[in-house]
C-alpha cells in the first residue's frame, strides 16, 4: 500500500458552528491538523464528533465558520476529496463488492479502475467474494468494503467515524496496519474512537469534544492517554 | 466531459440495481395495467368517448405510476447513506440528478410501451396512425414528470412525512404538463389526427425550464 506518495494536505477548522434548528451540534470549533498527522477525535456520544467529520468530508455545510485544506494544491476543483468511512457503509447492497469499488473508482477517475479495485479487494480479504452482492455480507465484511471504497482514490485526507465497528480482532489488526502504512505514505488520518485500542495507538494527536466544543487537545498540553481514556472506568 | 461520463456511470448503476431487484418496473407495470383495466370496466366507454376521455385516463394512470416510481428514487440512497458517498465522488452533483431522471424517464417509457397495446384493446383506440408523434408526446410528458418528480423526490426523501409529501407537491406542479399532454394526445387519437405543435412545444419548453432550474439549484436539494 505504500508504493505511492500522497500530496501533503492538512485540515483547518476556523470558528465552525453547526446548528440543527435551535440545537448547536458544534460551537466555535477551531483547530488545525497538520498534514501527515494521525488525529483522534474523542468524546461522549452526542459530543459532535460525527458532525465535525461530516463537515471535514464536505458532506455537511457548517452554519458558520470555514473549513480549509492547507497544503492542498493538486486538482482543479478546489478542495480535495477526502476518503470517508461513516456509520453507514455508504455502498450499495444490490451491487457486488467489485461493482461497488468499480463504480466509485470510475466516478473519481481512478487510473486503471479494475486493477485498483482488484488490489484493494485482495488487501481487505474479499477477493474470493468479489462477485457476491454486498447484501449477502456480514457486518464486518461490509465494513471492509466501506473502507476499501474510501481508499479507492488514494485520498490525501482520510476521515473515519468509529472505523472498527463490526470488525473482528483480525480485521482490527488489518485496519491498524493499513492506516499505519497510509499515514506513513503521507495521508492525513482523522478518526473518531472510543477508548484505547490497537487503532488509537497510531494517534499522534488527540482532540476531545464535549457538547460541540473542543475541551482538550494534546497541542495544549493534555496527554494523549488522558484524552483517549476520559470517561472510561 | 466529467458530467457526461459521471452521468453514464451512474445511469449504469441505476439500471443495474433496478434490473437486479425489478422493484420499480414490476410494481408500476402491474399498477398501471390494473388502473387502466378498472377504468375501462367502470366506465365502459364507446369508441367516441374513448377517443375523448381515454387520453385523460391514460395520463392519470401514468401520473399514478410515476408517483409510485419516483418515491423510492432518493429514498433508496438513504438506506446506507450512499447519497453521501456519491456526493463525495462526483465533481458535479447535477450528474446524480441527470442519471436518476434519465433512468426514471426510461422506466416510465418502458411501462408506457407495455401499457399501450392494452390501452388500445380495452379502449378501442387506434394508437398506430400517429404512433411516432404519440411516442414524442409520451417522451416529452414523461421527461417533464421525471424532471419535476426527481427534484421533489430529493426534497421529500429528507422530510418527515415523505410518503405524503411527494404526491402532494407533484400533483399541482405537474398539472400543466398533464393537461397539455392529454390535450395533444386527444388530438392524435382523433378520427382525423392533428399534431398540435404548440402543445408539443410547450412540453419541450417545460422540460428545458425545469431542467435548467434543477441544474442551477439541484446541489442545494442534496444537502442535509
Amino acid at each position: 500500500m505504500t508504493s505511492f506518495t500522497i500530496p501533503p494536505t492538512g485540515l483547518r477548522f476556523e470558528n465552525i458552528d453547526k446548528r440543527y434548528g435551535g440545537l448547536y451540534a458544534l460551537r466555535r470549533v477551531s483547530f488545525e491538523i497538520a498534514s501527515g498527522e494521525c488525529a483522534v477525535l474523542a468524546g461522549r456520544n452526542g459530543s459532535g464528533k460525527t458532525t465535525l467529520l461530516r463537515i471535514a468530508g464536505q458532506i455537511v455545510r457548517p452554519t458558520h465558520g470555514k473549513l480549509s485544506f492547507p497544503g492542498h494544491t493538486a486538482g482543479s476543483d478546489g478542495n480535495p476529496r477526502p476518503g470517508y468511512v461513516g456509520h453507514s457503509t455508504m455502498v450499495y447492497d444490490e451491487l457486488s463488492a467489485e461493482e461497488n469499488l468499480l463504480l466509485f473508482a470510475k466516478l473519481q477517475k481512478v487510473e486503471s479502475p479494475a486493477e485498483r479495485a482488484e488490489n484493494l479487494l485482495r488487501e481487505v480479504g474479499l477477493f474470493e467474494r468479489r462477485t457476491s452482492l454486498v447484501r449477502t455480507f456480514s457486518r464486518g465484511m461490509r465494513q471492509r468494503v466501506a473502507i476499501a471504497r474510501a481508499l479507492i482514490h488514494r485520498p490525501s485526507v482520510l476521515l473515519l467515524d468509529e472505523p472498527a465497528t463490526g470488525l473482528d480482532p483480525l480485521g482490527i489488526t488489518w485496519l491498524a496496519n493499513s492506516l499505519r502504512e497510509l499515514n506513513r505514505a503521507g495521508c492525513t488520518v482523522v478518526m473518531s474512537l472510543h477508548g484505547e485500542s490497537e487503532i488509537s495507538a497510531l494517534a499522534t494527536r488527540a482532540v476531545r469534544l464535549d457538547v460541540g466544543s473542543v475541551v482538550a487537545d494534546t497541542k495544549t498540553g493534555t496527554s494523549l492517554r488522558e484524552i483517549l481514556t476520559f470517561g472510561s472506568a | 466531459m466529467s458530467l457526461l461520463s459521471n452521468t453514464t456511470v451512474l445511469l449504469g448503476k441505476e439500471l443495474r440495481t433496478e434490473f437486479r431487484s425489478r422493484e420499480l418496473l414490476t410494481t408500476t407495470v402491474v399498477f398501471i395495467l390494473v388502473v387502466l383495466i378498472l377504468f375501462s370496466f367502470a366506465i365502459s366507454p364507446t369508441t367516441e368517448e374513448s377517443r375523448e376521455f381515454g387520453p385523460g385516463l391514460l395520463w392519470l394512470a401514468i401520473l399514478f405510476a410515476a408517483s409510485l416510481m419516483l418515491q423510492p428514487c432518493f429514498l433508496r440512497e438513504q438506506n446506507n447513506d450512499t447519497l453521501s458517498s456519491l456526493r463525495l465522488a462526483v465533481s458535479d452533483p447535477f450528474s446524480i440528478f441527470l442519471a436518476k431522471l434519465a433512468a426514471n424517464t426510461l422506466f416510465l417509457m418502458v411501462t408506457e410501451l407495455i401499457m399501450l397495446p392494452f390501452f388500445a384493446v380495452f379502449y378501442n383506440v387506434p394508437v398506430l396512425p400517429e404512433f411516432s408523434w404519440l411516442i414524442v408526446v409520451l417522451f416529452l410528458g414523461s421527461l417533464g414528470i421525471s424532471i419535476a418528480g426527481t427534484a421533489l423526490s430529493a426534497i421529500s426523501a429528507q422530510a418527515r412525512m415523505r410518503e405524503l409529501l411527494l404526491p402532494l407537491l407533484l400533483l399541482p406542479l405537474l398539472t400543466p404538463v398533464l393537461v397539455v399532454s392529454a390535450t395533444v394526445t386527444v388530438s392524435l387519437f382523433d378520427r382525423e389526427p392533428i399534431v398540435k405543435g404548440k402543445g408539443i412545444a410547450f412540453l419541450a419548453v417545460f422540460d428545458v425550464v425545469f431542467l435548467t432550474v434543477l441544474w442551477l439549484f439541484g446541489e442545494y436539494l442534496l444537502e442535509e
